[in-house]
Formats: C-alpha cells, structure tokens, sequence
C-alpha cells in the first residue's frame, strides 16, 4: 500500500492538453507542448537551472536507441512526465522522462514501395486532449490514445502512390490539426489541410497551387501548375490575437527545370497566412517567384511584437534558404526588411516590396551554373530559436554554394519529377554558422563558426545557452557572446532539434544524435 | 566540401524496371548525353573519360559496369564508400549518359610505349616508390596504395601524376601544419578535422590529434610530400614506370 502512495505522488496525474494550455505554454516550462515550444515559433525555454555557469557540467542522464537506421527529426513533446517522440518511419513512443524507459509503442507497418524524396523520416508529434498525432510517410493522418498508444483515428490524407508523404510535425489548434504534405519532388499539387481533432474530419484544406480559372493559375505556363508542388513540410506558427496560422511553403515543381512552368508560380515559396477556423487565405508573401533552385520556404517563422523603426509592430522573422532574411509585418503582410544573412550569388538585392532582382546567369544549365547559396540552402527546415532574454534571434546558417543543372522534365505519377539536379562546387570550402541577428535590422551580433555546414537546429534558453549541433557533437553556446561552452561528441549525425523539459522539477535537454535520443542533465 | 553532403537532402527512389539493354543509343542521344557528361561527370572522370580523381571510364571494358544495366544502376545510384555519387536525372537522361560513357571506351587510348619490367625496377629501387605507397603486400602507407592502379587511372593520369603530384592531391590526402600555443609543431596528412579537432598521420605513420582550442597556427599546404619526377627521372623511365603500373590490373 505504501509503494502504491509513493508512486501515485511521483507519476503526476495527468491532465489534458487543452487548447488553453498551448497557448499558455510559458506558463508551464517543464513541459514541451508543441513542435517549436510555443505558438510563435520560438523554440526558447524560460528553464535556468542549466546555465552559463553550470552547463560545462552536462552529461548523458539516459539514451534511447532507434531501431530505425533512416535520420532521426523528431521533436519530443513532453507533458507531465511523459515523453512523446516519433521515430522514422513513422512510428510513435511514449518514454518515461525519469528513466528513459518505454511506457507504450505505435508501429506502423509500411507498404514495400514508400515514395519519399528524402528519407522515410518524421520530425514530431502534436498533443491535444488526450490524443498524440502523428503524419505518416504514407501519408495518413493518424490519432493515438495518449495513454496507451491505441488508434483512436487514421485519416487518409493523400496517396502516397503519387509521391504524397507526411514528414511534419502537426500544430494542434484550437479544436484543430493543421498538418502539411510532402512531395515536392513528384509534382504532386500541394496543401495544407485541418482536421478535427476528436473525429479526424477534414475540416478545411488550402490549396498551395491553383485549379484551373483561379487568379493564381495565371501565375503558371498553360496548365504547368496542376503539378505545381508548393508542400508544406515544416510546422508553422499561429497568432491568437490575429487567428492566422503562418505556413511557409516549397518549391514548385519541376525543382530546376522552370521553362515548363514560366511565371511567377504562385503559391511556391511563399509564406501564407490562413484564418485557422475557415483555411481562407488571409494575404502571401512569395520569397523566391518562379523557383529554379529547390529554395523551399519551408522554413519555421517566428513571430515577435516590437519595436520597428519606431513603431510597435506585429513581426514575422524568416531566415529563408534563399539566403535572405525577410521581417514581414505579420497583420498584413507588408514586406519590412530583406537583406541577405549568408553568401548568395543569385539576386542584386530586393526591390522595395521584397522581390529579388535576379543577376543574369544564375539559371540551371544542362552544363551546370554554380550559384550560392546552395540547394540546401543558407538555412533549412531545422528551427532557430528566438530568445527574449538577450533580444536575438538564433540561426544554424550554411554557408556553400551548389552547381544546378537543368534537366528534361516528364512527368510520371509516382516519381521524383526534378527537371535537373545539382553537386557540390568543386573545391568549395563550405562551412557554417550558428548567427546572432538582431531580429528587427537583420544585423549580425556574433557567430561561432562551424567546420561543416549544418543541418540543425537551435534552442535557447533563459539560462543565457543556445544549444545546437555540428558534426555528431551537440555543444552549447553562451546566448549573449557566442562562446563555446559545452561539446559532447554523439558519434553519428545530428539532423534535428534541441528541447528542453523538466522531469521531477529537474532540468534535461534532449536532442537525437545519429540514430539514438540523448537526454542530458547536470549531476 | 564532404561529397556526400547531398545526400543529407535527397534519397534516390528504388526503381523498377531497367532494361538490360540501353534503350536510348543513337547518335542524338549520345551528344545529348556528352552534355550531361560534361556537366555532371568530367569534373572527376575527365573530359575523355581518362580519370583524375574519379575512376578512368576510357576502357573497353569497365570493371564494375560491363553490361548496360549495371552502368545505368551506377550514374543512377552511385557506389555506395566510394566518393561516386547518384544522380538526379531522369531515365533517359540517365541512359544517354551511359551511351555516351560507352563512347569513352572505344576512343583510342594513348598508347603505353614503355617497357613495364625495367619500369618495376624503377618503381621498387631507384625511384623509391615503396617508401611511401602500398603494392599488395609490399611497400608503405603514406601515399595511396597504387594496388589494382592501372584498372582505375589511366595511363596519361599516372603520367601527369607522377610529373606533377602537386597538380590535384586528393582530399585525403592533404598535407597541414600545426603549431600549438605550446609550440610544438606537427606536420603531417589530415586524416579527419571537424570544429573542434584535427587528426593527422605524420612522416612516421604516427596519428596525432589536437584539439583546436590549443592550436596558434593552423595551415593547410597546397602541396603533397610526393616529390615532382619531372627531372629526376628521364622521359624514358617515366613512360617505363608508367608502363609498369598500367599493368597492374587487380588484386596482387
């Protein structure tokens, strides 16, 4: 009877994730409620028991080994002493965060011919109610029982048959969740749907690429846009006051070949703003028009009020890949501030609505045209961080350039439709970044420089540390200088984010290394 | 500036159906696929297929790809712990590619005018070869082992290699010099650096490793420690020595 008190009072109860929860997640640092911690995209944890001070202390407190060999995303979500992770392909585990021990598995069984561009991999998890979510690279929509790990719900979303393939982490909203599409690669006509939380109903989808006798479609060659593309593949943000969701969208389809599809190629590229409740486009704002280098903006936008030029202003911060870091006035839609944060070699500057003015010669060519940045861009799918202790917005920026090649582009349901491709530039140094920027002039405060470019993500937290990862090692940074302060070498490598939670009102970080969640803490 | 980068964003689909014979082979389709050659291939294999840092395609028969089949699998899916990568390019883009390589092979290939024997003295005597490179069971392991070389390189690489080793040195195989805030100084082959650390092998074999926070002077040197030939051997026992590892085809 004694052990049965002492365990009731160590597992707390657990209590839904409602909508007002996810909202007011600041006001509950121990856990990790959403992809990027809270609503605006700012991966920043308010935790200061790791610090400056104490952090070069930082070791393995337990590891979880993947059986999976495909790269390891995942973003865990934690409530009240439960850890929720997604494994690749499409798996989802429940962990205890004390011991690092399974409490339940969802397995998914795949079918043999998975289409997929770039791994059979999954960035996360949402939570809301009692249901955990995950996308699947099959592209399915499905609900499980927080508790137990059962299926309460799965909802085709797409065909993966076609090339659609889920790999984002869903946003639950409201009564909602939001989830993207992937496959970008195979002409698919892209989206981003709602659907209701409880029963797995479409609720609403947005249509990234218009059908015929839209406005946009005037926007695309012919009918070039019913293969259009334009995914959404990265978890975006969501304003309360405003109801808008903020959703960046990819590249248009063909990747290179863009003499198929002349036009501006709307909405490939853009960020799109959405009333969550009916999926109506509120405005857009198109980074990169008509696309011939695979510069998704699938990128995750960060939204902070403050002071621009004077005035107090709702913003919205974008690293693009494109190399140019966007402030867009995130009511409106007004473009702010452009200015280029990383070698690119493609466009003179912005115009003063924010449309690059291209530099001849920077197409693909069957030849190849070496141009910077590169195909993965000066920034990726990976978070940055926002901090509002030090004022700085965060970024893990590759510096490299690629060499495009354009190529013949049949379309063939089901597979890959890229018109081209691209390598490395021979004898290109390429290296990286973890930037400081002054959020609202885009000016750089410091950096710490990268042997490799990276491919993930930062966190920061009020323990003045920024946490990334470069080359198998994950390291953390002092927030206000960029001073190295703690390295750990994981031996394999690290595409994914940091997070931070407290188990037992102690305080961990977690981050997958190579195939294997590691979670850290100061003994 | 790893080649294997790439592949961190794209995943080649597996296919389905490959021909065994190439489809697409007629004269439109291999100047077609001289165009992608040019851009995709020939910063590695050579304008002519003749190697450099890739493998020499200018052979009549190619080791890993005698039948269409296997040439197309490999411009499309790479070789897996080699630096050939995958491409992107659709099917008929892919097979024009491999008519084109095809060509490569029936070119006529410099002809070797030495003689191999009096080459392998060279190599095992006065030219000082094994010192620093591997043949099969004998020799060094501070330069690239030449093992099974003349099935890889051809013989005009070897040549300008063995002229001018300085020309192109493979990445690893880079020759840095350290200097640490102790001041100790280390020179040798990078064998692996990142943001935190270098890894050398020095004129003994020796690893050294050093972490960066203790290195004053870091350089790269655009050189190699094999020495120039170009005048320390006459014209004829540079064509003797190439004759010799020309005709080493595989596996000793």
């Amino acid at each position: 009877m004694k052990s049965a008190i002492v365990l009731l009072a160590a597992i707390p109860l657990f209590a839904q994730v409602t909508h007002q929860r996810l909202l007011n997640a600041a006001k509950e640092p121990g856990n990790w409620l959403t992809y990027s911690g809270n609503f605006a995209g700012h991966r920043y944890s308010p935790l200061k028991q790791i610090t400056d001070q104490n952090v070069a202390k930082l070791q393995p407190a337990w590891v979880y080994q993947s059986n999976s060999l495909q790269k390891f995303e995942t973003t865990p979500i934690v409530v009240d002493g439960v850890m929720y992770i997604s494994e690749a392909p499409s798996h989802v585990t429940a962990l205890d965060t004390r011991t690092g021990r399974t409490l339940w598995r969802y397995r998914r069984t795949m079918p043999d011919d998975v289409r997929v561009c770039c791994g059979q991999i999954n960035r996360g998890v949402a939570i809301l109610g009692d249901l955990v979510y995950v996308g699947t690279v099959d592209a399915h929509l499905v609900a499980l029982d927080a508790k137990t790990g059962a299926v309460r719900w799965d909802t085709v979303v797409a065909d993966n048959k076609t090339g659609h393939s889920i790999t984002v982490a869903p946003l639950a909203v409201k009564d909602k969740i939001i989830i993207g599409i992937a496959g970008g690669e195979y002409g698919i006509r892209g989206f981003l749907d709602a659907y209701d939380a409880k029963t797995g109903k479409l609720a609403w989808r947005f249509w990234t690429v218009p059908a015929a006798g839209d406005p946009e479609a005037k926007t695309w060659a012919g009918e070039s846009y019913i293969r259009g593309s334009a995914a959404t593949w990265v978890t975006g943000a969501y304003d309360p006051e405003t109801n808008l969701l903020y959703w960046g969208t990819g590249n248009p389809g063909p990747d290179w070949n863009g003499e198929v599809r002349a036009g501006d190629n709307l909405y490939s590229d853009c960020l799109i703003a959405l009333d969550v409740d009916t999926g109506k486009l509120k405005w857009h704002f198109q980074f990169t028009p008509h696309d011939v280098h695979d510069w998704d903006a699938t990128e995750v936008p960060v939204l902070i009020d403050a002071d621009f030029r004077g005035q107090k202003r709702k913003l919205l911060l974008f690293p693009n890949r494109n190399a140019f870091y966007y402030v867009l006035d995130r009511v409106s839609g007004q473009f702010l501030l452009g200015k280029p944060y990383a070698k690119q070699t493609w466009a003179k500057g912005l115009d003063d609505s924010g449309r690059p003015i291209r530099l001849p010669g920077t197409f693909p060519t069957v030849e190849g045209t070496p141009v910077w940045p590169s195909v993965g861009g000066a920034n990726n799918w990976y978070s940055p961080s926002y901090s509002p202790d030090t004022g700085f917005l965060y970024v893990a920026t590759r510096e490299s350039g690629s060499v495009y090649f354009f190529g013949s582009a049949e379309f063939k349901a089901g597979e890959q439709f890229n018109g081209g491709g691209f390598r490395s530039v021979p004898g290109e140094e390429e290296w990286g970044a973890i930037r400081a920027f002054h959020p609202t002039s885009g000016d750089l405060a410091w950096e710490y420089k990268l042997f490799a470019p990276p491919y993930s993500g930062v966190l920061s937290t009020a323990g003045n540390l920024v946490f990334g990862a470069t080359e198998g090692q994950m390291i953390a940074l002092n927030a206000k200088t960029g001073k190295l302060l703690w390295r750990f070498q994981g031996g394999g490598a690290i595409r994914s984010n940091p997070m931070t939670y407290t188990s037992d009102g102690k305080q961990y970080v977690a981050m997958t290394i190579g195939n294997s969640l590691y979670v850290f803490h100061v003994q | 500036m790893f080649w294997w980068a790439p592949f961190l964003l794209f995943q080649l689909q597996p296919l389905v159906d490959i021909p065994d014979k190439n489809p697409y082979s007629s004269a439109n389709d291999i100047a077609q696929g001289k165009r992608l050659y040019m851009g995709r291939c020939a910063g590695c294999h050579g304008p002519t297929g003749d190697g450099g840092k890739g493998a020499n395609l200018a052979v009549p028969k190619l080791p890993r790809a005698s039948e269409d089949r296997a040439l197309y699998r490999i411009i499309r899916f790479g070789i897996p712990d080699t630096e050939m990568p995958g491409s992107l390019m659709d099917n008929h883009e892919l097979w024009q590619t491999a008519a084109f390589v095809r060509t490569l092979g029936r070119l006529e290939s410099a002809p070797v005018t030495g003689n191999a024997q009096a080459g392998e003295k060279i190599f095992k005597t006065t030219g000082g070869c094994l010192n620093c490179h591997a043949l099969g069971s004998q020799g060094g392991n501070i330069g690239p082992t030449l093992t099974g070389i003349g099935a890889r390189r051809s013989s005009a690489h070897l040549k300008a290699k063995i002229l001018d080793p300085a020309s192109s040195v493979p990445d690893q195989f880079r020759l840095v010099q350290i200097t640490t805030k102790a001041g100790k100084s280390l020179r040798g082959i990078r064998v692996n650096e990142d943001t935190f650390s270098i890894q050398l092998r020095d004129a003994n074999g020796n690893f050294q490793s050093v972490w960066k926070d203790e290195i004053a002077k870091l350089v790269s040197e655009k050189k190699t420690n094999m020495p120039a030939y170009k005048g320390r051997l006459s014209d004829e026992q540079i064509n003797d020595l190439v004759a010799f590892l020309s005709g080493q085809k595989g596996d000793q």
